[in-house]
This record gives C-alpha cells, structure tokens and sequence, in this order.
C-alpha cells in the first residue's frame, strides 16, 4: 500500500520538542535560543520605531509624528536595539557557543542562567509597555542625561521616565549575573587539554565583554538608580540648579556606555573570526595575537569614555589625555581587521551566506573603525560631536557590523543549532536586501552630519533632504530584507533538509557533537590535542576519544 | 612571477593608492560648510589629513577582500586547505607598529590643530563655583596666553529659544558679529543642557546651567549663518535655529545703534507651535514642558557678569 518511509529517528528529534522554549529551562542550548528569539523579536520592534522615525524624516517638515512622540520613538529605538537586541543576543549566542566550545556538559551555574534569561522580557515588556502610560515613554534619548530627563509631567510619579529606568536596572542585573556566570565558565569548565590558547577566539572575546560587564555595568546601575531618586524622591544629585552636577551623571553614563559598545562588538569580532576561517578554508592567521587583542581591547576601552563628552565643559588637558587613549584602541582593533584580511588572503573562498555577511560586515567595520578614529580627534570631533556624524558611525559599528556578524552566526549554526539546514537562496537574498540597505540608510548620514545636521531633530532645514530621502528609503528596505529571513528561518526549521554533523567541514568542538547537540552536549566529554582553526588537517576535528581516565590526566598535560 | 616582479607590481599598487587617498583628502574641505572662522581652516586641515590616512587604510584592506572575492574561489566541494600558513611574527609585528605610530601620528596632529584653535581662541573658560581659585590655576596652565577679546556679548539659552545681549544692552534674537575681531560669548543656561554649535565656525560648546561658561570666536568671513543647539533639549528642539550675521565693525556699530531704538520683539517658534493644535498624522498629545513666552535676557535669570 502507501509504503511509509519511516525515518529512523535521530537520536535527538528536533521537531518534538519545541515546547522546551517556552518554559523555564535550565539547559544552556535551549536558554539561548530564548534568549536569541526574544532579542530578535525586540529588534523587530525597535526596526518598526526606526522605520517611523525615517517616514517622518523624509520631508524637513514636521508631519508624522508630533514632536513629543518623535521623541519618544528615538529614545526606546536607541534603548531597545542596545539593551534588548545585540547585548541579550550577545548573551545568547555566547550561551550556545562558550559550553560547546571549550567542551563543558553546560554553564557553570544553570539555574541561574535561566534567571538571568527570564529578567529579560519583563524588563523589556515593561519599557515598551511606556507607550500606553497617559504621557507616553521616555523623551530624552537613551543617554537620559539630566536635567533634561528629569522633567516630567507634574505629578505623575508613574511615568515613562520612571519605567525606562526600572526596565534598564532589570536588564542591568540580568546582564551581570550572566557575567559572573560567563566568567566562570571559561575559567572554571574548560574539558581536559582546553588550555587558553587552545580557545577558539569567539571564546576570548566572548570573555573580554563578559569581563567588561562585571567591571564597568555596576556605574550605570548606581547612576541609574540616583537618577531615580532624583526623578521620583526630591534628591538633587544632578539637578544642576540645586547643588547637583549633571555632568558627573555623563561620567558614570559613559563609563559603562563606552565599553558597551565593545561588549557589542567583541562578540561580534568573535563571529568573524570563526566564521572567516571556515569558508576561506585557512586557519586563522595570527591567532594568538587575535586572541590577547580582544583582552587589549577591552583594558584600553575602559578609559575612553571623555571621547563622549569633549564639549561637556570638559578641560583641555582632559580632552588630549582622551584622545589618545580613544585612538590608541584602534591598535588591536587593526590587528583584528589584518588579522581576518590575513586569513582571507589567498584561501579557498566559498561564498555561502554566512561568508556573505561575515565579509560583508568586516568591510563595513572599516569605514565605522575609521571614523571612529576621526571622531576621537578633539578638534573635528567638537564639529561633528551630536551631528549625524556620530550617528553614521556608531550605526557602521552597531548595524552594519554587528548586526551582520550575528545574522552571519544565525545562519552559521543554524544547523547545528536546529538540526535542520537553512535555505540558502533566501539567505543569499537576504543578505544583499541587507547589505544595500545598509548602506543606503547609514552611508547618508556622514555627509550630512558633516554639513552641520544635528541628531535628534524632527524637522530640518531643506537643504539636507537629498540625504534624508535616500536614508529613509534604505531603511524602508532593511524592513523588507527582514521578511525573507523571517521565512526562511521557520520555514526550515520546520521542513528543512537534516543537518550533518559539521556541514561546514569547520574545526571546532561543537562541530565534532551531533546536530543538534545531545543534553549533555558530548556522548563522551572530548580531550583537547590540538589548537583551534586546524583548517589543512584532513580531519577537520580536534578530538580523540580517550580510554582511560589516567590516560585523560596525562595527556592534560602534553603539547 | 619572479620574485621582484611581484615586489615590484606591489609597490606600484601602494604607490596608486597613497595617490588616490590623497586626492580624496583634498576633496575633503569640499565636503564641510564654508569655513568662516580661522579655527575652520584649521579643522578642515585636520580632517583632510584624517580622510587621507582612512582612505589608505580601507584601499588596502577593502581591495584585497575584493581582490580575493575574484581570485580565490574555492571548486565547489572543494574542501581542502587554502593556504597552511597560520601566522607570520613579523608581519604581525609589521601591523602592530604601523598602527600604533599612525595613531600617534595622528593624535600628535590633534593636539597641535588643538593648541593652535586654542591660541586663536576656541578655549572654553569654565568658570566653576570658586571662580578665583580656578581663574588663578587657568592663569598658570596656558603658557600662550590668548589676546583679549574685543567684545563681550551674552549668550542666553532655554526651551527654545536663544537670546544675545549686547555690551550697549541691546537684547536681540540675532547674534551680530564683528569680523575679524575676537568676540567673547559669555553663556548661560536657564533650564537644561544646551550646546550652541555653528556648523561653518567648526565650534560647538555645551551650557551647563548654573555654571559660566565662556567661548571666543574670531569670524573671518561676513555673511549670514545658522546657530543650532546641538545637544537635545526637549521638545521643540527642533525649532532652535538662530541667525548669526557677521559684519564689518561700521555695520555691526550701525546695527546696534539702530536696534537700541528699535523696541526687541520676541518671535519664538516654538511657543507659536505650542499654541497650535498639531498638524501631524499621528497625534500623541503627551505632556511637554511649555515653552515660555519671554526672552530669559529680558528676564535677567542669570546675573552672573564676570
Ligand atoms: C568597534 C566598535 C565601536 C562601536 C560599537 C562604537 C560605537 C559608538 C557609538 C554607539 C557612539 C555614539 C555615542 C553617542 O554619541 O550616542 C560612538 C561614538 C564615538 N565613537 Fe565609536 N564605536 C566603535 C569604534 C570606535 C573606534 C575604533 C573609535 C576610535 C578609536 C571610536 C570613537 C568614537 C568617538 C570618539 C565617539 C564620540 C563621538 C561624539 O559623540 O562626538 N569608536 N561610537
Ligand atoms: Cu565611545
């Protein structure tokens, strides 16, 4: 009759077990896709503020939105793309990645990985839900800077303000506690002969933002907290007409906010670098020093942050100390773009999609790298400093560069994670719908902040309409290029071809377990002979079952 | 290839790129507003020279993303090495060095630009809470000390709008300036944090309310500008454009001689905006701090002359 082909099922069945997602779980692999598909909804909600915010930008008159809420658009926008789309995303894909990567059975503390995951969507259901309040969300940008945050309509101690901040506190103890868990976890469960230098680079980077949480995210949480007592409980600790000093609230804000941007793009570093090797078929070229830059990295960040604040009143011999210490980062910042030129430089190029926005996005980094440069030259940064300028930069770095990096991880282990292959004509489409988009929407912006048009305007002079028009038409079709990958990613997860193994012929623990990983991620715990990016070797692995445990003990200890 | 071909067709390659980042360097002063004071000039050089070095950088790197995008392909299925070599200590040596000395050079650049705007005048004087102590520390830090400012003229700032009073007491909405003459613009905030920022000076400094804070400007070229407030102030930020002429002395004495006959009438867009229902196709109506309708110069908020 109807001969059933019935698949013998794989050991792991990916389809059945969906509902794991939706409850508290404390399985890394299952944590970080909450995290990941709870960051990406956010980011689609914060792409559709971005989307208002252009329509009202494409004509200078103001005729969208009215001023208050035009306000308010830019400010949740900026805050749910930081806080709610790269840093959870971040967090989640490190929750994926770090375990299987050094050969650890899960984090180091997974009931509180799962908290850490679940403060997330209240903490951001909270800060959207600022909408429906009678005087609407926040106005004062995602810096808050007072005084001008603090004015809020008389007598309504529930305001938009008052939420933003509470959302951010929430998400702010969320991000440590998987700090100290990250931190844990690669020094602590590393699998025999995972020695540091035998840590794929995600790894380092991974822990270099990890490390910059826990040091730097507490000055945000206390400023933040002050700013609500200022807001809601009559203190005056920045109310500049009473005695505060707003200024020292810039000094706090930024010295957590500097280093954000790197907890952002160190993760996103990381993704090059794995990615890169893979599908240039080279290993990675300058490894170590690859590896220590994303450690520099994170040490010089911690002393940049005045490059935020060079016309705050800020002294001059403040000013120079900072702009060194601003370009100075761009020192193992440019041995990480030669390092991936490096090992691009005559490979064996296979341009799959997540090689498309890997590349993609290691050459936009170069123009945001560069003008990052330019920016911490004080006397052009006085021209430019809150002028579309900054805002053509930072979105180089935030969009063009990370966002890429981590859609070029999403399609990258997709397989791995779901067991199931992606489709990749719709990934092809999806990235060059991306990669216009993005330069049409963030390329505009530099000329036009150089010609002296101020952000956070709702309406302009005519004679920055040309770049506007081009802008908001960009970002119409960034919404677009959104759909295909929307599509493609259910889509094949529910009906794609099954995942091997390793699809990509990539080196790299995850990559030696089955697709998707068991829930104690290896059958047999790996021992670790070789270093990462072993690209050449005909095995493409770096483990070798073991025998006996004392055979385990010694072989710790060989090189 | 021999070798010194391949060195050769190399250093032909850098020779055309050091070229082409030049050239873009020059179109670069095409790329800013007009230059109307001499700290423009100066700025412009720096930005030139920063576009320069980043165009270097990105041809090199971009070009060989590009270069093996074309001529690296892998065969399909073909998974074997590209190239065995992981590393090579003095190339990363090479790449560690060239940066590090192109970052010093370009902040030694910096501070130099910086000393120069600071001689003719971009200094801020920030006068804290113990104004002595502060002006007698100033005193001994600058070496170089700026020549005195012509002119005084104060710089009022709140939601949204701006006002300027002249040394003869005049109030006005415009900023006059004298060309060619040093201008000591000494500012105030009423309310929150405000930057004033005029695109064709290259200066922009925030006001800090409560605190004093002075800017001296040289304008070299008459004409009519824009002053923004850069820093966002809430609502109506938008509509904080002010008029900024600079003259020859005869016309700006002639100017203010006229004006102190002239009663000052104050237009304030925002307040005009704020009385009218909105216009937009969608209407939020949150609460917005309402604009007021007075001049704070006329107010006398601030009485901090110095
Ligand atoms: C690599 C990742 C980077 C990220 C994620 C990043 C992100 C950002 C962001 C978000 C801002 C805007 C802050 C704001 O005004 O709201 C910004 C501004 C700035 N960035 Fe970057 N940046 C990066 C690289 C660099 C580099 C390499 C430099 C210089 C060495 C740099 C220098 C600056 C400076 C000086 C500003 C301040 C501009 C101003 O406000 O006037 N950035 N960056
Ligand atoms: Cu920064």
């Amino acid at each position: 009759m109807t001969h059933e082909i019935r698949e013998t099922a794989p050991p792991n069945e990916p389809e059945n077990n969906w509902r794991q997602y939706f409850k508290f779980n404390t399985d890394h692999k299952a944590i970080a896709v909450q995290y990941m598909v709870t960051a990406f909804i956010f980011f689609l909600v914060g792409g559709l503020l971005a989307m208002l915010i252009r329509a009202e930008l494409i004509t200078p008159a103001l005729n969208v939105v009215d001023r208050p809420l035009y306000n308010g658009l830019f400010t949740l926008h900026g805050t749910i793309m930081i806080f709610l789309w790269i840093i959870p995303f971040n967090a989640g894909i490190s929750n994926y990645l770090v375990p299987l990567m050094i050969g650890a059975q899960d984090m180091a503390f997974p009931l509180l990985n799962a908290i850490s995951f679940w403060m997330i969507p209240p903490g951001g259901i909270l800060l959207i839900s600022s909408f429906l309040l009678p005087n609407g969300t926040a106005q004062s940008g995602w810096w808050s800077y007072p005084p001008i945050s603090l004015q809020i309509p008389p007598g309504q101690p529930i305001n938009g303000e008052c939420l933003w901040i509470i959302s951010l506190v929430i998400i702010g103890i969320s991000s440590i506690m998987g700090a100290v868990n990250f931190v844990t976890t690669i020094f602590w469960m590393r699998a025999p002969g995972m020695s540091f230098f035998r840590m794929p680079v995600f790894v380092w980077s991974a822990l270099s933002a990890q490390l910059l949480q826990l040091i730097n995210l507490p000055a945000l949480t206390g400023a933040l907290i002050l700013l609500l007592l200022d807001l809601n409980f009559g203190t005056q600790f920045f109310k500049p007409l009473e005695n505060g000093d707003p200024i020292i609230y810039q000094h706090l804000f930024w010295f957590y906010s500097h280093p954000a941007v790197y907890i952002m793009a160190l993760p996103a570093f990381g993704i090059f670098a794995e990615v890169l090797p893979a599908f240039s078929r080279n290993p990675l070229f300058g490894y170590r020093s690859l590896a220590v830059a994303s450690l520099g990295i994170a040490l010089v960040s911690i002393f940049v942050w005045v490059h935020h604040m060079f016309t705050s009143a800020t002294p001059s011999w403040m000013r120079i100390l900072f702009m060194f210490t601003s370009m100075l980062v761009a020192v193992p910042t440019g041995v990480k773009a030669f390092g991936w030129t490096a090992t691009i430089w005559k490979s064996k190029l296979h341009l799959e999609t997540p090689m498309l926005f890997a590349m993609g996005g290691a050459a936009m980094f170069l123009l945001g790298g560069v003008t990052g440069v330019m920016l911490a030259a004080v006397p052009f940064d006085i021209h430019v400093h809150n002028t579309y300028f900054v805002v053509g930069h930072f979105h180089y770095i935030v969009f063009n560069t990370i966002t890429m990096a981590i859609f070029a991880a999403i399609y990258f282990w997709f397989p791995k994670i779901t067991g199931r292959m992606y489709a990749e004509g719709w990934g092809k489409l999806h990235f060059w719908l991306t990669f216009i988009g993005a330069n049409l929407t963030f390329f505009p912006m530099l000329p036009l902040g150089l010609q002296g048009m101020v952000r956070r305007i709702s309406s302009y002079d005519p004679q920055y309409q040309d770049g506007n028009v081009i802008s908001s038409l960009g970002a119409f079709l960034l919404g677009v290029s959104t759909l295909p990958f929307i599509a493609n990613m259910v889509g094949s997860w529910l009906y794609g071809q099954r995942a091997v193994n390793n699809p990509w012929h990539a080196t790299g623990l995850e990559w030696t377990t089955t697709s998707p990983p068991p829930r104690n991620n290896f059958a047999e715990i790996p021992v670790v002979k070789r270093p990462p990016y072993d690209y050449g070797n005909p095995k493409y692995s770096v483990i070798e079952p073991t025998e006996s445990d004392e055979q385990r003990r010694r072989e710790i200890w060989e090189r | 290839m021999p070798k010194f071909l391949e060195y050769l067709l190399i250093a032909v390659v850098i020779a055309i790129l050091l070229a082409l980042s030049r050239w873009i360097g020059q179109q670069a002063y095409t790329w800013m507003p007009i230059q109307a004071t001499a700290e423009a000039q100066k700025v412009d050089d720096l930005f030139s020279f920063l576009v320069s070095i980043g165009a270097f950088i990105i041809f090199v790197l971009l070009g060989m993303m590009v270069f093996s995008i074309i001529f690296f392909r892998a065969p399909t299925n073909d998974y074997s090495e590209g190239h065995p070599s992981r590393g090579d200590i003095r190339l990363e040596i090479l790449w560690t060095a060239t940066p590090t000395v192109l970052v010093l050079w370009l902040a030694f650049q910096g501070v130099n630009i910086y000393q120069q705007l600071h001689i003719l005048g971009l200094q801020q004087i920030v006068q804290l809470p113990t104004p002595l102590e502060s002006a007698a520390a100033y005193a001994i830090t600058t070496g170089e000390k700026p020549k005195p400012a012509a002119e005084t003229i104060e710089v009022f700032v709140k939601q949204w709008d701006w006002s300027f009073r002249y040394p003869n007491n005049v109030i006005s909405q415009e900023l006059h300036l004298p060309v060619n003459l040093r201008t000591r613009l000494n500012m105030h905030a009423k309310d929150v944090l405000h930057s004033f920022y005029v695109p064709d000076f290259r200066l922009q400094q925030y006001i800090v309310p409560g605190r004093n804070i002075d800017l001296v400007v040289t304008p070299i070229r008459p004409g009519k500008y824009k002053l923004k407030d850069a820093l966002f102030s809430g609502t109506y930020f938008s509509l904080m454009d002010a008029d900024v002429l600079v003259e020859s002395p005869e016309q700006y004495n002639q100017w203010l001689t006229q004006a102190q006959q002239e009663l000052a009438t104050n237009q304030n867009q925002a307040v005009a905006e704020y009385t009218q229902p909105p216009t937009t196709m969608l209407k939020s109506g949150w609460y917005t701090v309402a604009p007021s309708q007075e001049g704070i110069a006329q107010e006398n908020y601030v009485k901090n002359d110095t």
